[in-house]
């Protein structure tokens, strides 16, 4: 009803077209909008997403020995994410994580963004080969480790060739590679209790 | 917790002990550089002596007060006893980290470690 009594009357052509609202988009030609499709795969994504930067933000304000040491809660959802919808959706999780949980902690384009950005591809690079493998043998468990792993060498690579260009930072390693390997498993561990849950 | 390693199947394992192994492997990699192989004595500055720390011996070194006497020792060496009024050196016990050093000045003698390769003997911030 209003909004036929909003359109310009017909006497005035010459008037400009209405402006675009909210979830459409507007193409050009007067009176016509696109519908922006929102599908389920979006809806799931967005919800998980946002269910991975809650538990980034929590665990910022976690106190850590040392920069790099964290329990990375998040990386429980990527990992359910994996198993229930594919690599693709886990990705696209994992990645809107590290885009907003910085900006929503303050370091989005900071250092820290960074090495968060190349641990999460480096990871996800991991979760490629780990989901090629029979689940008949190996658990989320055995994902979770891996992209542990893989999370801390990618940034341990690109604290040596950009932060600390020195051999001093791999003095580190077995320190970051304990911790790789402890929140590895638990992390896995949480995400495979979580998937016998019936959804 | 036996609910909890229900959830591990038998790759799982694998990859634990795996990732276990490459841990425990980085540590002695990584972190035996901290080893010290032999103990350097130095009278004036010139060194005089050059010892591995393998076996027990005793090294004796005649300064400008007299006698400093060096033990050896698996692994460490210290000053076992020195002429100098205050025996700062000998007080500093056995050294076991590379490039530790305890000078005893008033004789001129100090005895250091070396490891494999030179390296800083201390950092201040």
């Amino acid at each position: 009803m209003t909004a036929s009594t909003t359109k310009p009357p017909p006497e005035a052509p010459a008037a400009p077209p209405p402006p675009p609202r909210g979830g459409e988009k507007f193409l050009g030609r007067p009176g016509e909008f696109l519908e922006l499709k929102v599908t389920d795969t979006d809806r799931r994504i967005a919800r998980y997403a946002a269910a991975a930067i809650a538990l980034t933000v929590a665990e910022a304000a976690l106190p850590s020995p040392l920069p790099g040491v964290k329990p990375g809660l998040a990386n429980i959802v990527v990992l359910i994410v994996l198993w229930r919808h594919g690599w693709r959706e886990a990705a696209w999780v994992s990645l809107l994580r590290v885009v907003a949980g910085s900006l929503l902690v303050g370091q989005f384009l900071a250092p820290g963004f960074f090495l968060g950005l190349t641990g999460a591809l480096a990871s996800l690079a991991a979760l490629a080969l780990a989901a090629r493998l029979p689940r008949r043998w190996f658990g989320p468990v055995t994902a979770s480790v891996l992209a542990a792993f893989a999370h801390i060498g990618g940034q341990l690579l690109l604290a040596r060739l950009w932060l600390v260009p020195h051999d001093g930072v791999f003095y580190l390693v077995p320190v970051f590679g304990t911790s790789a390997l402890v929140f590895g498993i638990v992390n896995g561990l949480i995400a495979a209790r979580l998937l016998k849950e019936p959804t | 917790m036996k609910a909890w390693l229900g959830l591990l199947q038998p790759g799982d394992w694998g990859v634990l002990l795996l990732g276990a192994a490459a841990v425990a492997m980085s540590f002695s990699v990584l972190w035996a550089g901290g080893k010290a192989e032999r103990a350097v004595i130095r009278l004036d500055g010139r060194v005089v002596a050059e010892y591995p720390l393998a076996a027990a011996q005793r090294y004796t070194v005649t300064g400008p007060l007299g006698d400093t006497v060096i033990e050896i020792a698996p692994g460490r060496a210290r000053v076992l006893s020195d002429p100098g009024p205050r025996q700062y050196c000998v007080q500093q016990g056995w050294l076991t980290r590379p490039n530790a050093i305890a000078i005893c000045a008033p004789n001129h003698v100090s005895l250091s470690l070396a490891g494999r390769d030179p390296s800083h003997d201390s950092l201040n911030y």
